[in-house]
């Protein structure tokens, strides 16, 4: 037992000695990906970020009432002092939940169309979404050292399980007669996920992008341990040394972004929905 | 416009249900029943050697109550379902040899559907739904608006265009059913239950609309129902399915007055017979009576009834289309053909339950 554990440990190792560097070569662009965003919010006037962020917000959810909140929001978090610490992580986990989308909405597609497909990932998600972070936030170090990106790739494997399951879902759900009806007017497959499953999948799509973000933010302490800047860090901080207004403060920051976020979205997958709600009386 | 010229042919046409479908087909045509199969191999049933002609530019009506296998059978057509065993022969091509490609273009270009529940697209508006087929096809997106907008306002939903689905009734709602499957152009015009799930007179007042196209567009339709009323109303040919066989096919005047079986008979039964038997198959023929009244022979009994009764006569002479004459019917002969025919209905029912 103790051999094995031992020529495992021996043998990953030596992997990440031959191979760390040509993935950190491969999983650079996400570092200026991350870079340019985080650049771009801190550098920029706090002014220009804050319209930048509302007018985002108003795009999405329009309702004046979400947007006043940001704004609220966002001065009491400038005036505070915690304004760069905020925009790396909303940085981060726009990076995150980018990245997110694009590797689970694929799968999701590639779940909803195959059983097996299903089968075999529903297990791995469960394990993704159970596993305790640190333990394979332990390879990920490895590979890639302390920084920004094991930061990223650590949070998408916590936060991508759901928004896979909900596009799996969306599209499962799609009322069979209406695919029925798609197919005897001849739609090949790829018409009857563009024009059909997606769009009816799309609420639910959202759902789960809503559920990513939050996951992901939810990761951001944990993250910072293995050296991701952002509000974590000092949360992380007060928790070493019993600062507990740092703590109260930065949490407070945390929790406001969610809520933006949350809200934001959850208007936005409203709003896609809007055939649904005049109903024939 | 596309208009019907060539019979759908379906010969033997097996359907079974399971794992292990094509392996049963020997068994069933050497006559295992549909309850043999089901407990001998778990398969199901769902089709038994059907042999139909729908003739082009002609209703084709198919009638069975639930789990007859009329919806199965109309899904063969354009082969949502493939089949176990058999052909469906249209235009030269064997439906169910089709490839993929070839059969999304037969479906594109020569089949519309209609469905029991109206399988609209909830997320685009009329507009969009009836322009589906066209967008399919790849017709430019303003030519597909301006024919679409046509048959729009021809099912009567002129104002509708960007309405949801969900914004509209029932009628309304399969109204754009029937516009998106026309909108195709197509010259066969597959219905569903289309009209089952609205209520009564919203039902007959669709009946109207199709019979109403259909006398200008003549297109082959195979229309599914349950509702022996609307079946004989909609169909100038009708088939009866019943545990996925065909027990009867044949006009809707023939099934009436010759059911085949007591199946049928107890179908038929409550039927207004006068409004579907005319004085032609009832007429004397080559007799002549010495009456005012001659009605054409294609004349309901109904009507016939009716004609005699104002006239205050008893006879009636009967001619054909070209104006020869045929023959003669009686009031009485016309009443006594209206009620239905004597058969076991009169026993006392509290006898029975004794």
């Amino acid at each position: 037992m103790r051999d094995l554990r031992i020529g495992i440990d021996e043998a990953f190792r030596n992997f990440t000695r031959a191979y760390g560097e040509t993935l950190e070569q491969l999983f650079h662009p996400i570092q200026l990906l991350l870079n340019f965003i985080e650049g771009m919010l801190i550098d920029s006037s706090w002014v220009i970020v804050l319209v930048a962020l509302a007018g985002l917000v108003w795009l999405l959810s329009r309702n004046l009432k979400i947007v006043a909140g940001t704004i609220v929001a966002l001065l009491l978090i400038g005036y505070f002092g915690m304004w760069e610490d905020t925009m790396r992580t909303i940085a981060m986990v726009s990076v995150c939940t980018l990245i997110a989308v694009v590797i689970g909405i694929p799968v999701g597609i590639l779940m909803a169309r195959s059983d097996r497909a299903n089968a075999t990932i529903t297990p791995l998600l469960d394990m993704m979404q159970t596993m305790p972070s640190f333990v394979y936030l332990i390879p990920v170090v490895m590979i890639f050292g302390l920084g920004k990106v094991p930061g990223v790739i650590a949070v998408v494997i916590y936060a991508v399980p759901p928004i896979i399951r909900l596009t799996n879902l969306g599209i499962r759900q799609v009322p069979a007669d209406v695919l029925e009806a798609a197919e005897a007017f001849g739609s090949s497959g790829r018409q009857k996920l563009m024009d059909v499953q997606l769009p009816l999948a799309l609420p639910t799509i959202m759902a789960g992008v809503n559920q990513t973000i939050m996951m992901s933010l939810a990761m951001v302490v944990v993250a910072s341990m293995i050296g991701v800047r952002g509000l974590g860090q000092p949360v992380l901080q007060a928790i070493n040394n019993q600062y507990f207004t740092l703590g109260v403060m930065n949490g407070l920051a945390i929790v406001a972004i969610a809520i933006i976020f949350d809200r934001a979205t959850q208007a936005y997958g409203k709003r896609l929905q809007k055939h649904l709600e005049a109903v024939h009386g | 416009m596309a208009e019907a010229t060539h019979d759908i042919e379906i010969r033997n046409l097996y359907k079974i249900f399971g794992p292990n479908a094509a392996k049963h087909v020997e068994s069933v045509r050497n006559g295992m029943t549909k309850e043999e199969l089901k407990a001998q191999h778990n398969h199901v049933l769902g089709l038994d050697d059907i042999n139909l002609t729908i003739p082009a530019g002609k209703i084709q009506v198919v009638m069975g109550l639930s789990g007859s296998g009329k919806s199965t059978l109309i899904r063969h057509i354009n082969r949502l379902i493939d089949p176990t065993a058999g052909e469906l022969l249209f235009d030269g091509q064997d439906i169910a040899k089709m490839s993929e490609t070839e059969l999304r273009e037969f479906r594109r270009q020569r089949t519309g559907m209609v469905f029991q529940k109206f399988a609209l697209f909830p997320h685009w508006t009329v507009l969009e739904n009836t322009t589906y087929g066209l967008n399919v096809r790849g017709v430019s997106r303003r030519e597909a608006e301006e024919r679409a907008r046509r048959w729009i306002s021809r099912v009567g939903l002129d104002g509708f265009e960007e309405s949801y689905p969900n914004q509209l009734s029932g009628g309304m709602q399969q109204r754009v059913g029937l516009a998106r499957a026309l909108t195709n152009d197509a010259e066969i015009l597959l219905m569903d239950e289309a009209f089952s799930a609205l209520d009564p007179l919203i039902r007959t007042d669709m009946q109207s609309v199709l019979l109403d196209l259909q006398s200008e567009l003549k297109k082959t339709i195979v229309f599914i129902t349950h509702d022996l009323d609307e079946a004989l109303r909609l169909g100038e040919r009708i088939a009866i399915l019943r545990d996925g066989k065909i027990i009867q096919q044949g006009t809707g005047e023939q099934i009436v007055l010759r059911p085949k079986d007591d199946y049928i008979a107890s179908f038929v039964r409550d039927v207004r017979r006068g409004h579907v038997i005319s004085v032609r198959t009832i007429m004397r023929k080559g007799a002549r009576a010495e009456t005012p009244v001659t009605l054409p022979a294609t004349t309901l009994l109904e009507e016939a009834a009716r004609a005699m009764t104002n006239a205050e006569v008893l006879r009636a002479n009967i001619q054909g289309l070209d104006g020869q004459h045929l023959g003669m019917v009686t009031l009485s002969k016309c009443v006594a053909e209206m009620i239905a025919p004597d058969d076991s209905e009169d026993v006392d029912p509290e006898a029975q339950v004794a």
